[in-house]
């Protein structure tokens, strides 16, 4: 049975400029993927490309772009705006920019039900005021005939999830939805977000910079690098292995109470993001690796550290610092 | 700012745009007023060409021109504000009557000429705006471009001679029936459509990258629903101001319109006064437009404010 | 997409610079004296049509005058009133927009309140009415359009104005002591002059438009001179029969101001963005 996504090589450039350069990730049913890097990586604009939502002077291109089988990369803007919404939905990190000033929640809820499934106004209706009870809003009927304005950021971002789960996608992809939101709510989202993975049997993108809320809620984590997915596992297996150097600087970094000395300075990785520009081959971390020998600069393989884990460089799985001076 | 706050901030705006119009409105009372003591004795220009010195006093006290200045406009102010203009020197009727009769000729021709404007305005701007950097883009702007050089009364002229006499679809002058409105209406709506096209286009360029739409985008809506229900009406707000504001500049320009259409409405109505030096007409009727399209843009705000969301909730 | 807005603001400044050629060198290129009448000759189509005369290159008036002499010359009159118009409605909007943004408060909303009025202002049938009080002549008619053209200005200035008084330089130059009338002379007029720059071409193109409306209604440049506007009037008469007396002016008059309008279009872009496209 094939998986539920399926990506790999997907590249992305707007004009000259390359923002994805082969990015690869799987994922099944009820499973969540947590797509983690800084800002620019590329993970955004991955989770566009899967929807098919970049701008119009993108260009894209996989060796393969899949829903549940069904090959995304031949199908028009028609064809993509049947599955989106229906069978593969999306929320973003903004709360207050995202939904429309004119319209009212219910209305706009409403209207992607009747946009996919048909039916009665009423009935369209009635389901988004289950489906806002159970983002646990108060009073879901009254919010209905509420504009977005009158919300709170907290708020509309669980309308934005309930938004999306209206005609019961099978695809919830997710880009920083608690980044825009008070520590508190975030919490709660979280929690939220997990909770209805259960029950619903969702499988969830998850795209985030907080590796906080990767320990929380992943399933199976894929990083990201400079455009690329360097490293590939299950969460525990991340944390407990890092392979890549950068997911390993990545993790020297986040201080955990107990593992790191009181006094002791923390991780920090030396550095910038390089800028992607065409001709741009090999690895792009190699500037910043300790490392990093001339080979870094051809084409990496793919390499595994043990089951469902891989990672895109040349050191062998559980290398130490200084392993790089071995050809 | 949510719902209380924001509507009473709303209404406090919209009473002092309220006082700035009638401030506006008896600055231009007094600048009307002024305009036409201009040129000097206005009783030299009444009596005529002919006139003896004693036929010209006689005319000045008849007129009240012997009083003081700012007795006289006064007088005026008083009696405008009841409605009566005085008498036309020329028409020999109540002023209030001569443009209340030319009223609706003239509101029917700017009507005309906005329905015309916005019909093609706000299909070529949103077209515009949905392939932007396009040729078709850049085309419709060029077409603007040429709207806006072109000299309204020599478009008139030529309409007429084209459409009027060589293909006798319309009637070249005169106010009989709906289509005697079609020329004039098109040449009123060539002043108007470039700043609305522009607008229209860059409210829903604005729109169509905003987050909302992406969001419409990601629930799979149609690609007519995305642009007419949800982009349209919001860059629809800015587009209703100016349309008020380009309906206010075509009644008051609607002068020259009408005297090459030769349609007796309040624009013909001036220009014969202004020809006939009918100063107590002309005053009233440059009061009366300046007075619309105060009229008309207050109305934009409040048209404004109603269609914000933000103030409709309780 | 860049080629064709190249193209915009090259040709623009063509139009423009052959307009002003024809103007200043008006004398030079008629071929006959553009007020000089010929009863005898009256009405003679232009060389592409039937019945044309030699010397007559695009034919003759209802006065026997030479029509394209008359053309040259009513450039003159266009591009004169144009800028004359531009420059005084200039000195006035412009005074009152920096006055406006620079001093804010109670002057700001004086100014404002000041185009406010102005913009309620029926334009033509004011302009007009002053001709008509007070006499149609070229002069009358550049200050009656200088008086009341100046709003644009004036909300540009103004705009401009408040933006440039906030910047780190001027703040500098407060610092350093320089007197208000330095500040605004030194300061702030230098960097708000491209915006205006484009304004004042779009003005030119609006004076010239209005002048020819005024004209055309028998209240602006006063006959014999040849005022395009003025001879479309003249030629309203015939129009049916001898289409090209009114056609031949009014395409001057639309050319012309296309022309400026491209020019003031391709500033506009040009400004904006540091390059053409």
């Amino acid at each position: 049975m094939s998986r539920l996504l399926e990506v790999e090589a997907l590249e992305v450039s707007f004009g000259a400029a390359s923002a994805v350069r082969g990015a690869s990730l799987a994922l099944d049913r009820g499973e969540t993927l947590c797509l983690v890097g800084e800002s620019g990586c590329g993970k955004s604009v991955t989770a566009l490309a899967v929807m098919g939502l970049l701008a119009r002077n993108a260009s894209r291109g996989a060796a393969r772009l899949s829903f549940d089988g069904q090959d995304l990369r031949g199908l028009d803007e028609r064809g993509m705006s049947r599955l989106r919404g229906n069978r593969m939905a999306m929320i973003f990190q903004e709360p207050m920019t995202s939904l429309n000033p004119a319209y009212t929640v219910g209305s706009q809820m409403a209207e992607v039900m009747l946009r996919h499934r048909g039916g009665t106004r009423a009935a369209a209706m009635a389901r988004a005021e289950d489906l806002l009870g159970r983002v646990r809003i108060t009073s879901p009927a009254m919010r209905l005939g509420q504009y977005p304005h009158q919300l709170s950021g907290g708020l509309r971002q669980r309308v934005m999830i309930a938004m999306a789960l209206m005609c019961d996608p099978e695809l919830l992809i997710a880009d920083e939805p608690t980044t825009a939101l008070d520590v508190t709510v975030q919490a709660q989202i979280l929690r939220l977000l997990l909770d209805l993975q259960k029950d619903l049997g969702l499988a969830m993108l998850l795209i985030t910079h907080d590796l906080g809320v990767v320990a929380r809620v992943a399933h199976r984590v894929a990083v990201m690098y400079a455009g690329e997915v360097v490293e590939t596992a299950a969460a525990a297996d991340l944390f407990a292995r890092p392979t890549h150097p950068y997911t390993r600087g990545l993790l020297a970094c986040v201080p955990v109470p107990g593992k790191v000395a009181r006094g002791a300075a923390l991780g920090s990785i030396a550095g910038v993001v390089p800028r992607l520009g065409p001709g741009f081959s090999g690895c792009g971390f190699r500037d910043r690796c300790g490392e990093a020998t001339a080979a870094c600069g051809g084409t990496i393989a793919r390499a595994s550290a043990g089951e469902g884990h891989d990672y895109l460089c040349r050191l062998p799985p559980g290398w130490r610092a200084g392993a790089g001076a071995a050809p | 700012m949510r719902g209380r706050a924001y509507r009473s901030a709303m209404l406090e705006f919209l009473a002092r745009r309220l006082l700035v119009a009638l401030l506006v409105c008896a600055t231009v009372l007094t600048f009307a007023f002024a305009l036409t003591r201009l040129g000097g004795d206005l009783a030299i220009s009444i009596a005529g060409p002919n006139a003896t010195a004693a036929d010209i006093e006689q005319v000045r006290v008849a007129y009240g021109l012997d009083r003081p200045l700012p007795l006289q406009f006064l007088e005026w102010v008083g009696r405008a504000a009841t409605g009566d203009f005085g008498q036309s020197y020329f028409f020999k009727e109540k002023v209030s009557k001569l443009i209340f009769d030319r009223l609706p000729i003239t509101f029917a021709l700017g009507l005309v000429g906005l329905s015309i404007a916005l019909a093609v305005a706000l299909p070529l701007g949103i077209v515009s705006a949905l392939r932007e950097g396009s040729w078709t883009d850049r085309a419709i702007s060029i077409v603007a471009l040429l709207g806006q050089a072109m000299p309204s009364f020599w478009l008139g002229l030529v309409l007429m001679i084209t459409l009027g006499l060589h293909l006798g679809w319309l009637p070249i002058s005169g106010t009989g029936s709906w289509e005697h409105f079609v020329m004039p209406g098109i040449v009123l709506a060539f002043s108007a459509i470039p700043a609305l096209l522009r607008l229209t286009r860059s409210g829903m360029i604005d729109a169509l990258a905003s987050d909302y739409i992406r969001t419409a985008r990601a629930k799979g809506l149609s690609r007519r629903s995305i642009v007419l229900k949800h982009a349209a009406r919001n860059a629809a707000m800015p587009v209703v101001s100016i349309a008020a504001v380009q309906l206010g500049f075509m009644l008051g320009g609607s002068i020259v319109i009408e005297t090459v259409f030769a349609l007796h409405g309040v624009g013909f109505l001036a220009w014969e006064s202004i020809s006939k030096n009918d100063f107590p007409t002309v005053q009233a009727v440059v009061l009366l437009l300046a007075c619309i399209y105060t009229l008309l843009t207050l109305g934009a705000d409040l048209l404004n404010a109603v269609l914000d969301p933000r103030l409709r909730a309780s | 997409m860049k080629a064709l807005r190249d193209i915009g603001l090259a040709s623009g400044a063509a139009i423009v610079g052959a307009a002003v050629l024809v103007a200043v060198f008006a004398p030079l290129l008629v071929p006959h004296d553009p007020f000089a009448q010929d009863l005898s000759r009256r009405l003679l189509p232009p060389f592409w049509m039937e019945g044309a005369r030699e010397g007559h290159l695009l034919g003759t008036d209802q006065l026997g005058r030479d029509y394209l002499s008359r053309l040259l010359y009513g450039a003159r009159i266009s591009m004169l009133i144009g800028i004359a118009t531009t420059v005084a409605s200039g000195l006035i909007g412009i005074a009152l927009g920096v006055a406006g943004g620079f001093f804010g408060g109670r002057i700001d909303d004086a100014v404002l309140f000041a185009i406010t009025a102005r913009l309620s202002i029926p334009l033509i049938l004011v302009a007009l009415a002053v001709v008509s009080v007070v006499g149609s002549s070229l002069t009358v008619v550049v200050m009656t359009l200088g008086l009341l053209l100046w709003d644009r200005f004036a909300v540009v200035a103004r705009v401009s104005t408040m933006q440039v008084r906030n910047l780190d330089f001027v703040a500098a130059a407060w610092a350093a002591g320089c007197s208000r009338s330095r500040i605004v002379l030194r300061e702030i007029l230098p960097n708000i002059l491209s915006p205006l720059a484009v304004v004042a071409t779009l003005e030119v193109a609006l004076a010239i438009l209005l002048e020819a409306a005024l004209s055309f209604l028998g209240l602006g440049v006063p006959p014999p001179l040849p005022s395009w506007g003025l001879m479309i009037a003249e030629g309203k008469d015939y129009m049916f029969f001898s289409p090209w007396v009114i056609m031949i002016p009014g395409v001057a008059l639309f050319v012309l101001v296309f022309g400026i309008n491209l020019l003031g279009d391709g500033l506009r872009n040009l400004l904006r963005t540091g390059r053409v496209a």
